[in-house]
Parts: C-alpha cells; structure tokens; sequence
C-alpha cells in the first residue's frame, strides 16, 4: 500500500487560496477524518487528490506517482476513490446489481453482453454486501433503500474497485444519529486494509471514528491531532468550535 | 404471467394465415385485408422494438427511426425494382422505368448488387447501422443527449427525405419505387406471397424480441440503465459510455432497417414519405403508449395504436392526429408505465 503526501500545496482561484501551503501525510491503512469551517477548502483538497483541480504550487504524492501529471481515470485506476456528497446510486437496479456495475470486470459493450457472474464475483459482492451491512437487501431496488443505506450502498460501489485509497466527502449529512453511529462503525471496519479520508462537519461523528483529526482553515492545517487534543487547542476554539 | 400473454399472442398471430385458407363463408375466416394490415403492423411493431430498446434503456430518445426504416425499405425496393427487369412500361432489360424516363443510359453504381436477395438484405441492415454510427458517434462524442439528440435525428428524417425527394438522387425521387413484380421467385400479388411475409416477419418479430431481451437481461442492459439514469456516474465506474450508447444505437437502427425491408414487399410501395418527420414521431407514442423499457410494451403499442388508427381513418379521417396528440398527452400525464403497466397493475 502507499502513502498519500502532500507538501506545500497552494490552489488560486483569481488570486484567491483556497489552499494555501498545506501540507499532509495519510499513512497506509490510516483513517483521517478532516474538519473546518465552510469554506476552509476540504473539498478543494480533495478536488486534488483525484486530479479534478491542478495545484498551482506543490507537491502531491501517491507512493512514488505524482498526481499533479495525472487526469481523473488515471488516479482513479492508481486506486484512489472518491464518494461524493450526493449519493449517486442507481434507483432502478437492485443493490447487488449496483455492486456488480462496479465491480472490476471488462467494461466494454460486447463484454458485459457475454458477461456471467461467476462464483469469485458473487463471492466479492457478497462480501462487500456484509461489509455495508445490507446482505439482506441485496435483491431490492436501490431506490428503495433510506438516505442512509444509500450511502452505504455508494461506498460499498467504491470498494469493489479495490481502492487502496477512498476519499469521503460528508458521508453522515442528513442521516438520523443510529445510521451516523453505523457509518462509522462502517469506516471504521473498511480502513485498515486501505487508507480511508473523511471530511466531516459533524463532531459527534468525528469523536465516534476515535482517530487522528486534521483541523483546516483558510487553506492550511490549523491542528492536527486527537479529537480532545484540537476540541481544547485555542486557535481551534477562536476559528471554529467557538463560534 | 408476462410470457404466458406473449406465447399466446403469437399462436394468435400465427394461426391468422391459417384462418385465411378457411372457406369466406366460415365465421372463423380471416379477410385478406387482416393478414395484409397485421403483416404490417408486425413490421411496425419491430421498429417499436428497436426505439424501445434505445429510449426504453439507453435513454436516447431519437425522433428519426423512421429514416432507418425508409432506408431498410428502400434497400429492398431497389432489389424489387431490379427484380422487374424488361417487364417495365419501358422494357428495358435492367434499367428501372424511372431510371429511363430520365434518360439514365447506365445504371449508377450504388445500384450496382442489388439484384442480389443477400446483398439488399445486408444493405438493409448496413446502411441504417453505418449512418447510426456516423450520427451516434459525432453526436455522443460531443456529449449531445436529450432533447437535442432528438431535434437532431428529426433533422437527419427531415434531411432524408427532402434529399430522397430529388429525381437526380437517383432513387425515384417522389414517386419512390412501385409496380414489383416478384420476390425470391414468388410473384407478389399471390396469397401465398402474403403469407410468406407474414410468417418471415412474425419470425423476424420473434428473433428481434429474444435478442432484445437476451441483451436487456444481461449485465450490458443493466449498464444501458445505468447510462440512462445518470451517464457521468456510470463514466465514473470506468464504462466508457460512448461505446455502449454507439452499440445499441447501431443495433437499433438496423432492427428499423430490417422492419423496413420487411414493409415495403407487403405494402407495394417506398416513398420519401416513408422519411416524414411525422411517422418517427408517432412510431414514439407507440412505444409510449405500450410502456416504454419493457420491449413487450412496445409491441403492445404499436399493435393497439395502429389498430386505433386503422378504425379511425375509416370513420374520421381528420381527427387521427388530434387523437394521436391526445393519447400522447394522457399517456405522459397519467399512464407512464403505459399499457403494460396499466395491465399489471401497481406490482413491480
Ligand atoms: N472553482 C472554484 N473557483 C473559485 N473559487 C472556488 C472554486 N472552488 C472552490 N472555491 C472557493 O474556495 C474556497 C474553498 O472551497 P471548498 O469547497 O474547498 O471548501 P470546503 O471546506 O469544502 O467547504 P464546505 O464545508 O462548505 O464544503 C471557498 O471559498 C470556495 O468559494
Ligand atoms: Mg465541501
């Protein structure tokens, strides 16, 4: 597995930073969660990582491959997935054909014509059925699922590319208190055997994952730590917790 | 429950020519006139397949299948004519009738093959594919969808037909082709010719459903659905959708050629009228009318509708198109599973 490195990362929009010098390390198999006020530029970091937005200044690593000259597919193939804000599953397919849709396999026309699930796929996708907590779902139609299970469902379509890398933008938004509880009881269970990086606003969610926080503001790390550690740092309090 | 009616269907439809050999006087006689217009709406009904199949999964709704079909017919008339030989008014041992009244003294190469069976037919699936390809591929390459993919394909019909409409095009300019004579040896006006066309295209509907829903059913129906309800997502999982719209466009249009190619010989008769804007639209509210993404409704529609018209124009020939509009609207605001979905009730 590799290392995600970020140094000294600055994005101008009309001379405006919306990152500005950050640096960052997510180690193999970490779970990051990121916090910051609107507008500190979590998503704009992300737009990074996966190549949407081209840094103007800096360094962005993946192991030994320098995303800053890769397009989107290409860092999406080196394993670095990415889940949106809104869930974008498909409604008319059943859960376990959404996850079949994602699975690697070949992905041309007359291949998926001839295509048969063989018993490693089914296996994989049951697999990742149980790891999202809907295995008895599996037969219903994605548009039946809650807000909730929805995003489950999404982030169980980024784990059958085998990422080793998954990028997560505001995965509890709008779930009720027990489907946040079970995302990050989800996170938690799916890092370990790849990096997992999570933005977040909610703190009760960001206390339940347990792991290092990296707090950002106006563009750069503000703290970096335990959650008690940047729930008590001053300069925390004065930007963001104490508002 | 949805196999049960469709086996029974086409028994029905399969024992209508036997029915027609009865005695007139027996009360399960079926006129000429029903073998001749359900023999049609048989090819309609595989040009409903074919829209149905791109709209219904892929979701690209062309509003131009009609020119395809006119190309199938076309491909296969220009065999019939061919066919005539010195039979014409003119009697000239190759040359069309038409072709020597406007003084034509050789043929002009693109007819060149087609006293060939084999080669029209492949003509008839060939060209309606190589113009979906050239079309599809400029106009999903520019990431044109929607309704604008739409307008596009009734300029292409619209386009067609006023170019089909020119003497010099060398296709019969509005007179189109008529007067064939013979078919695979069997002169056309004979019952045994109808019933020949009706059972190759009962045939061809049969094939062109299995292999619509052997595609729908496989994992490249459920990524065709998946382009169709949300094309960047589906890009995002690494299909290139380019590919897989261009493919079922492709086999789309030739299964409206084909339709064609089965049309003419039964009706006589290829006109640009064939290309009229008008017909693409409406062969759109059979499949509308029926349940669109169902292929079984799609027949269903054109069956139903056709069957509507036929009555109508008989009765109240100026009122079909307000008819036609208005099944469109009442289908859009309270039918939109169709027919099929009318008939299987709320379960899904
Ligand atoms: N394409 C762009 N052009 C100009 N400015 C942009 C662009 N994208 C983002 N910004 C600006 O950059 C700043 C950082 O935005 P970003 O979306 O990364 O913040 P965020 O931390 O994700 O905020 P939120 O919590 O609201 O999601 C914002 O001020 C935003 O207006
Ligand atoms: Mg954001």
């Amino acid at each position: 597995m590799n290392s995600l490195y970020l140094d000294g990362v600055t994005v101008m929009f009309d001379g405006f930073r919306a990152l500005n010098n950050l640096s960052l390390i997510i180690e193999p198999g970490e779970l990051r969660a990121i916090i910051g006020p609107n507008g500190a530029g979590k998503t704009t970091m992300m737009d990074v990582i996966t190549g949407k937005t081209k840094p103007t200044t800096g360094t962005v690593k993946f192991g030994n491959h320098d995303l800053t000259r890769m397009d989107e597919p290409r860092i999406a193939m080196l394993g670095i997935g990415r889940k949106f804000q809104k869930p974008t599953v498909f409604d008319a397919l059943t859960v376990f054909e959404n996850l079949e849709l994602a699975l690697k396999s070949p992905r041309g026309p007359l291949a998926c014509w001839r295509w048969r699930l063989a018993g490693t796929a089914r296996q994989k996708i049951q697999a990742t059925l149980d790891e999202i907590g809907l295995p008895d779902r599996a037969q219903d139609l994605a548009g039946l699922l809650s807000h909730g299970q929805r995003q489950w469902l999404e982030i169980g379509m980024l784990l059958m590319q085998e990422p080793e890398l998954l990028l997560v933008d505001e995965p509890v938004a709008g779930m009720t208190d027990q489907e946040t509880e079970h995302t990050a009881a989800l996170l938690k269970r799916i890092a370990g055997t790849r990096s997992v990086v999570v933005v977040e606003h909610d703190l009760e969610f960001v206390r339940a994952l347990g792991r290092r926080v990296t707090v950002l503001h106006e563009g750069s790390t503000l703290s970096e730590g335990s959650i008690d550690h940047v729930q008590n740092d001053p300069r925390v309090i004065e930007v963001y917790l104490g508002r | 429950m949805r196999r049960a009616i469709l086996l029974a269907c086409i028994c029905t439809l399969a024992a209508l020519p036997l029915l027609n050999m009865l005695p007139t006087d027996n009360p399960l006689h079926v006129s000429d006139f029903i073998i001749t217009i359900v023999g049609k709406w048989l090819c309609y009904a595989i040009l409903a397949l074919s829209i149905d199949l791109a709209w219904g999964y892929a979701g690209i709704l062309s509003l131009g299948h009609g020119a395809f079909f006119a190309l199938g017919g076309y491909a296969i008339g220009m065999h019939l004519m061919r066919l005539i030989g010195p039979r014409g008014v003119y009697g000239h041992p190759i040359l069309p009738d038409f072709m020597v009244f406007l003084g034509y003294t050789e043929l002009p190469w693109f007819w060149w093959g087609f006293q060939s069976f084999p080669f029209a037919m492949a003509m008839a699936l060939a060209v309606p594919g190589l113009l979906a390809f050239v079309v599809g591929y400029l106009a999903f390459r520019s990431r044109i969808t929607g309704v604008y993919l739409s307008i596009l394909t009734q300029a292409l019909t619209y386009a067609l037909m006023l170019a089909f409409f020119r003497n010099d095009m060398g296709f019969g300019g509005n007179n189109g082709f008529t007067d064939f004579k013979e078919l695979l040896g069997f002169s056309l006006n004979t019952s045994s010719a109808r019933m020949g066309l009706f059972y190759a295209s009962l045939l061809a509907l049969v094939v062109a459903l299995a292999l619509c829903a052997n595609i729908v059913g496989s994992k490249l129906g459920r990524v065709l659905v998946a382009v169709r309800d949300g094309e960047s997502r589906a890009r995002f999982l690494g299909y290139d959708t380019l590919q897989h719209k261009l493919f079922i466009f492709v086999l789309s249009a030739m299964l409206a050629g084909l339709a064609g190619a089965l049309y003419v010989p039964q009706v006589g008769i290829i006109n640009p009228g064939e290309f009229s804007p008008g017909n693409s639209i409406e062969a759109v509210v059979w499949v509308a009318f029926g349940g669109r993404g169902t292929l079984v409704g799609a027949i269903l529609g054109a069956f139903s509708v056709n069957a509507l018209k036929t009555w109508l124009t008989s009765v109240a020939p100026d009122l079909w198109l307000f008819v036609l509009g208005a099944i469109f609207v009442a289908v859009t605001l309270l039918l939109p599973r169709g027919l099929i979905g009318l008939l299987e009730g709320r379960r899904k």
